[in-house]
């Protein structure tokens, strides 16, 4: 099937556009990118199937009916069967106004490739990922958006040629007056590794050692609610049922109980680690490896561990 | 200021999820049906908040059938003016968007709120959807909503970071945490959603875009394994040679 790709400005070195570009490749068909701003680094996505990247230059910074535009005029160029978002922030604005727009139905959060014997159908997660659902999707034009960490970005070698394209976005009708972006920090829903951290901690002047386990590591950090509620950290660190949901290779726990709630956005972590000094612990049953023990001794002395680790590795 | 604030059910976050018709629908035997937190915490509190600054009307709707009447009084009781209720199965979030956005372009609102996603589908879908039925602007995943005549103020989440944001009425935004704080609704509150308006709408017709064929649960895990607190560098090593993730 031939596929289109949406990618945002300056994510062309981004995992999460590799995996989009990946499953694309696997749709067997032609692959083209479409992009705006700028194109540097554009080309690199030939390496994970992408024949074409189409930018249109003529923007920075768009809204979503920017972006709906521009990725429904690359519809109609290339003539795509399918078109594949990454489902980060931007996708969720756009991909529904998308499948409006072309009359094309829309899988949100898809976790795997297409089933195409019979019709076209595709797993997702539901219930806050306490069950997977098979969506079949009916309309000539697919949209899919990807969870990220779903599939394994394939290196295939090749090259794309960067075009030049005319989306015929329009003007913006959203009004950036501020943007806050924190440096360095890796977001929350990319990250493989993800160091988390409950109640148990006691207060936020504690997270140091949480801090040096996710640096030693290179993981992003994460919180459970109550943590975020009293403003021990960001709420863009809350994790589970109404925060944001993860599924990274690694997920560790400390001082986390393992509510019903928590674990609703964190079961689909490859592995999982839970610290707890209660061994009764709800989430020791949710774990793929369990210690005992009261976080404060126990995170240094992870990070220690991975420390000599990396040294000898 | 004429706000429309969409509602959903979704299970209780306790709830066990199981199926049963050969795994093709969700069983809801036992189950407890809330308005979907993000819906009920922040789209409903934060309507209510300006109207009782700046004045106006808040109405909620909902896609659902005459069971879901309940959670409609639990809005009301919480503060909403009125009630509309499509009476259909909310078969799938492109269905929902095209019954309230036929609605909303009737009934004129400058604002239509709705939750960031529902709990149980999380699809993040019937916000943008609606926008674009609407042909207006969507400001999604807000965190912070301020009127002024006809200019939004918003703070919203994007990839890496926030956002400050303005943007005209009408337009769609859909909420998230730190827009509002939770309400429990008092006596008053209750007694008076008995008798606000609730009107019943037949759907229209609508294309099939999408449906769920069928429903699995993950695998159950295998039992955890225990490690010594005090041999970290064996959790190490597993998590290099067995679970091979570092
Ligand atoms: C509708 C609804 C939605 C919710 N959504 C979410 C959500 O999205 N995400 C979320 O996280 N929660 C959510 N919750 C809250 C959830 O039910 C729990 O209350 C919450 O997850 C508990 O956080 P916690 O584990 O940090 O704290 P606690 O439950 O207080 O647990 C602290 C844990 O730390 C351990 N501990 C204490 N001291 C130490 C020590 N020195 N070393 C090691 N361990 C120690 C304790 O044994 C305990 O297990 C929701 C609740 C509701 C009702």
């Amino acid at each position: 099937m031939k596929a289109l790709v949406y990618i945002n400005t300056n994510h062309f070195a981004a995992k999460a556009s590799f995996e989009a570009v990946t499953y694309a490749k696997k749709l067997g068909g032609e692959v083209t990118v479409v992009a705006y701003g700028k194109a540097a680094g554009a080309e690199a996505l030939g390496a994970y199937g992408a024949n074409k990247v189409l930018v249109d230059s003529s923007i920075n910074d768009a809204d979503n009916q920017q972006i709906t535009r521009l990725v429904a005029s690359a519809v109609e160029a290339t003539g795509a069967e399918v078109v594949i978002f990454s489902h980060d922030l931007v996708a969720k604005a756009v991909a529904p106004r998308l499948s409006v727009r072309l009359k094309a139905g829309l899988v949100s959060g898809a976790i795997a490739l297409p089933e195409t014997g019979n019709g076209f159908t595709c797993k997702v997660n539901v219930f806050s990922g306490k069950a997977f659902g098979n969506v079949a999707v009916k309309t000539a034009v697919k949209i899919i958006s990807l969870l990220p960490n779903s599939i394994q970005p394939e290196n295939v070698g090749g090259t794309a040629t960067v075009e030049a394209f005319n989306g015929n976005v329009g003007a913006a009708a959203i009004k950036v007056m501020d943007t806050k972006k924190p440096e360095g920090s890796i977001p929350l829903p990319e990250a493989d590794l993800v160091v988390s951290a409950g109640r148990g901690l006691k207060g936020p002047e504690n997270w140091g050692i949480v801090e040096d386990l996710a640096n030693v590591l290179g993981a992003a950090t994460a919180c459970s609610r109550p943590v975020a509620d009293i403003g021990w950290r960001p709420h863009h660190e809350h994790v589970g049922q109404t925060g944001v949901a993860i599924r990274p290779n690694l997920y560790i726990a400390a001082g986390i109980s393992g509510a019903i709630q928590h674990l609703a956005g964190v079961n689909g972590s490859k592995v999982i680690v839970v610290i707890n000094s209660d061994s009764e612990a709800p989430f020791f049953k949710a774990a793929d490896y369990g210690i005992v023990g009261d976080a404060f001794e126990v995170l240094p002395k992870l990070t220690e561990a991975l420390k000599n680790f990396k040294n000898a590795n | 200021m004429n706000i429309l604030v969409c509602i959903s059910k979704s299970p209780d976050t306790t709830s066990k999820i199981a199926f049963t018709d050969g795994n093709t629908k969700f069983d809801e035997n036992g189950v407890q049906y809330i308005v979907n937190p993000y819906d009920e915490w922040y789209a409903l509190v934060r309507a209510l908040e300006l109207k009782e600054t700046i004045g106006g009307n808040v109405t909620i709707i909902t896609v659902g059938n005459a069971a879901d009447e309940s959670i409609i009084r639990k809005a009301l009781a919480i503060g909403a003016d009125n009630a509309v209720r499509i009476d259909a199965e909310p078969t799938d979030a492109f269905f929902v968007a095209s019954q309230i956005a036929e609605y909303a372009k009737k009934n004129n609102f400058d604002l239509v709120l709705t939750g960031k996603e529902t709990i149980n589908y999380n699809g993040s879908q019937v916000a943008g959807m609606i926008a674009e039925f609407l042909d207006v602007p969507f400001a999604s995943q807000a965190s912070k909503l301020d009127v002024n005549g006809t200019t939004l103020t918003l703070e919203q989440e994007i990839v890496g970071g926030l956002q400050i944001v303005e943007v005209s009425t009408p337009a769609v935004v859909s909420c998230a945490k730190g827009m509002a704080e939770q309400r429990i609704p008092n006596m008053r509150g209750i007694m008076a959603a008995r008798t606000k308006p609730l009107e019943v709408i037949a759907p229209s017709a609508v294309d099939v875009y999408t449906s769920f064929e069928s429903y699995s649960l993950p695998d159950a895990k295998k039992a955890c394994k225990m490690i010594d607190p005090s041999n970290m560098a064996e959790l190490v090593d597993l998590l290099h040679n067995e679970a091979k993730v570092i």
